[in-house]
């Protein structure tokens, strides 16, 4: 089951929202409503659902309505139609307790320019959400204090929060979050304030944490690096559509319009394309079962030099080319282990293409993607490397080329 | 010309008013008095040196050395110009009405903020309050509760109120919304939203307006001793009437000193809760 699931939401600010619903319907755009009504469309029926577990970034630029999205999630925003499933449980219908219970255990949110209260100590601050939901003063204080400790501000606790870089406000805005344990995060660009550096290294430690605690994390940015950097899948909004969702892969490769592609060509996709995406099947033997001759007919029928050589579990164990091979066949030998080749380049399914083209350089064979237990799941040439460069090589690099041509005199 | 009897209105509601809820003016009248005399005798009952020991102790540990020195300075200048008791009075006076005002503003101040209809209702109500000339109220006070303190202290907190209010509202309405959206999304209630978020956040305005509201009550002592309120408005009177320039400076001069101690003391509050 999904842990969000979004059907045909809306939101109209402004009087009278009945009144621009039926124009939505007649397909008028956002201008022609606030011209005909005064009402402003937020949101115009958005659906979609967030898995549990996923990190699900929702891209778009300011007045897209992605806030608008975030904040009907938890009901800061009333939404005008729809429904919002929490679970099975319909938010749009809970009475105020229910939303309350909801917003107290089951959702927290992390706020663009950290929402800490100036008043409250770092550690209060954490305490906040146990505190008005009940819970005594010692086990909150443990718990706030456990938080803390995970999101490295240990020793920071009494401090007030002005006293603190805008990094470390928002680790505690994070640990505040994270203190009632909930199943959902919801983050409203919840990085943009930080300067750059910063920024980078609370992406990348949200990561970290997200593999140890596993929450259902809802993450809003303008930011279309950050959201392909952290988002398991992303959904890219404007004026109040959802105009594509899917993973970052398929965004940047099948963008869904013309929206989206202006969107995706500045990015750097050298960061962004991994090994994974563009591995191919490797050509393998497996010992030792496999001799020299299988080997040799491997290689011959699919028209290479070198083969992979894995054992029963499929754990690369080397390389062999078809020359040694032969030789090898011709000795009467069986043992592959003899002429196995250990001197090969290895790389992470998540290993980005630039990373892939430096150990490319440092090796005449092709790179093996392997798992964490080594285990072969597929190479990537230099030439599809290449290849991918070229394909993504923005417009400048190619006017580029076409400054350096052989003279025709 | 028209004639429009506005004179003629003010003095029949005032007159109605006097006449039909005479028992109620009693009521606050006798309450009002009782909360006085007690703050009097307890400012009043220790030697004034101990006295003075204690609020320099105060001030020096809420604003700091100078504002002790200055606290322990002035008030033996106080003490050696025999003006002690009427320093206490007026003292006990400004507490009276400035708890009262607090009593009435402050949630008047929280109620405005919540709704805009009653921040409209309320703001040309305090308009009225703080610009009719201060002498117009001491009329209706006397009618209603008779010469002496009392009245003096309802004309004080009628004209010192308004501060209170405006800045608890404008304080709550300034909370950032994010805070209010943080609050919220973590589960408060309007009261938690209330008393753990929006007055501790709104904290420093608010004794701002606290502060506003003691320098207003004090520029009231010497209007409030025309109808008898006595205190160190007392000696400024009779040296006016009298043309005895040296006791009204005297009586001037105890109230500079009471309202700096206040000042001081007041806006170290509000600046160390930020």
């Amino acid at each position: 089951m999904a842990a969000i699931t979004v059907k045909n939401l809306f939101k109209i600010f402004g009087k009278n929202p009945e009144k621009a619903l039926p124009l939505i319907e007649q397909g008028k755009s956002k201008d022609e409503i606030l011209d005909e009504t005064g009402n402003t469309v937020g949101i115009n029926d958005a659906s979609f659902e967030v898995k549990e577990k996923e990190m699900f970034v929702i891209m778009g630029l300011s007045g897209s309505g992605k806030s608008t999205v975030l904040r009907c999630l938890n009901r800061l925003i009333e939404p005008t139609e729809g429904t919002i499933l929490i679970g099975d449980e319909d938010i749009t219908k809970m009475d105020k307790d229910r939303l309350l219970d909801l917003r107290r255990k089951q959702m927290s949110m992390v706020f663009q320019n950290f929402g800490l209260f100036p008043h409250r100590t770092v550690a209060d601050n954490v305490e906040y959400g146990l505190e008005i939901s009940g819970m005594e003063k010692e086990k909150r204080k443990e718990k706030a204090y456990e938080a803390l400790e995970i999101v490295g501000l240990k020793g920071y606790e009494e401090q007030k929060p002005d006293e603190l870089s805008g990094g470390m406000q928002q680790r505690v805005g994070l640990a505040r979050a994270l203190a009632n344990d909930p199943e959902i995060l919801l983050m409203d660009e919840a990085f943009s304030a930080l300067d750059p550096l910063i920024r980078a290294d609370m992406q990348d430690e949200l990561l970290e944490l997200q593999a140890e605690v596993h929450k259902t994390v809802v993450f809003i940015t303008h930011d279309l690096d950050e959201a392909l950097k952290i988002g398991d899948r992303i959904a890219i909004m404007k004026d109040g559509y959802v105009v594509q969702v899917g993973t970052p892969e398929e965004i940047l490769t099948n963008p869904a319009n013309d929206y989206v592609k202006a969107f995706v060509q500045n990015v750097d996709r050298t960061k962004v394309i991994t090994a994974q995406a563009i591995m191919r099947k490797a050509p393998t033997v497996q010992i030792p079962k496999d001799g020299p001759s299988v080997a040799i007919r491997n290689m011959e029928k699919v028209g290479v030099s070198t083969t992979y050589v894995v054992d029963e579990n499929r754990h690369l164990k080397g390389l062999v080319s078809i020359d040694d091979a032969i030789e090898l066949k011709e000795k009467e030998s069986r043992d592959l282990n003899e002429i196995l080749n250990r001197d090969i380049e290895v790389a992470g399914p998540d290993t980005p293409i630039n990373a892939l083209l430096t150990k490319s350089l440092q090796s005449s064979y092709p790179i093996a993607v392997v798992d964490e237990n080594s285990k072969l799941l597929g190479i990537v040439d230099r030439a599809t490397i290449l290849a991918e460069l070229n394909e993504n090589g923005s417009a400048e690099t190619e006017s580029d080329n076409e400054k350096f041509k052989l003279s025709n005199s | 010309m028209i004639d429009i009897p506005v004179g003629e209105f003010f003095e029949f509601l005032i007159n109605w008013l006097t006449n039909n809820l005479g028992g109620f003016f009693d009521v606050i009248t006798v309450t009002v008095k009782t909360f006085l005399t007690g703050i009097e005798n307890l400012l009043l009952f220790p030697h004034p040196a101990i006295m003075i020991l204690l609020l320099a102790t105060l001030a020096w540990y809420v604003s700091g050395k100078g504002v002790g020195i200055f606290t322990i300075l002035g008030l033996v200048l106080v003490e050696g110009m025999n003006m002690w008791d009427g320093t206490m009075e007026t003292l006990a006076l400004i507490i009276t009405a400035v708890f009262i005002a607090l009593l009435i503003g402050v949630p008047l101040g929280i109620w405005a903020s919540k709704s805009k209809t009653v921040e409209n209702v309320i703001r040309p109500i305090l308009d009225f309050m703080q610009t009719m000339p201060a002498f117009v109220y001491l009329i209706p006070a006397v009618l209603f509760f008779g010469l002496g303190e009392v009245p003096g202290i309802i004309a004080t907190l009628i004209f010192a109120m308004p501060p209170a209010v405006r800045l608890t509202n404008l304080g709550i309405r300034q909370v950032p919304e994010e805070i209010r959206e943080a609050a919220l999304a973590f589960g408060s209630d309007s009261k938690q939203m209330l008393f753990k978020v929006e007055l501790p956040v709104a904290m420093p305005t608010i004794l701002a307006g606290v502060n506003q509201t003691i320098m207003l009550a004090l520029s009231m002592v010497v209007i409030a001793a025309l109808i008898g309120a006595g205190g160190l408005g007392q000696p400024v009177v009779e040296g006016l009437q009298r043309l005895d320039i040296g006791l009204g400076f005297e009586g001037g001069l105890a109230i500079v000193i009471l309202a700096v101690f206040l000042d001081r003391v007041t806006q170290s509050l509000g600046t160390s809760t930020n």
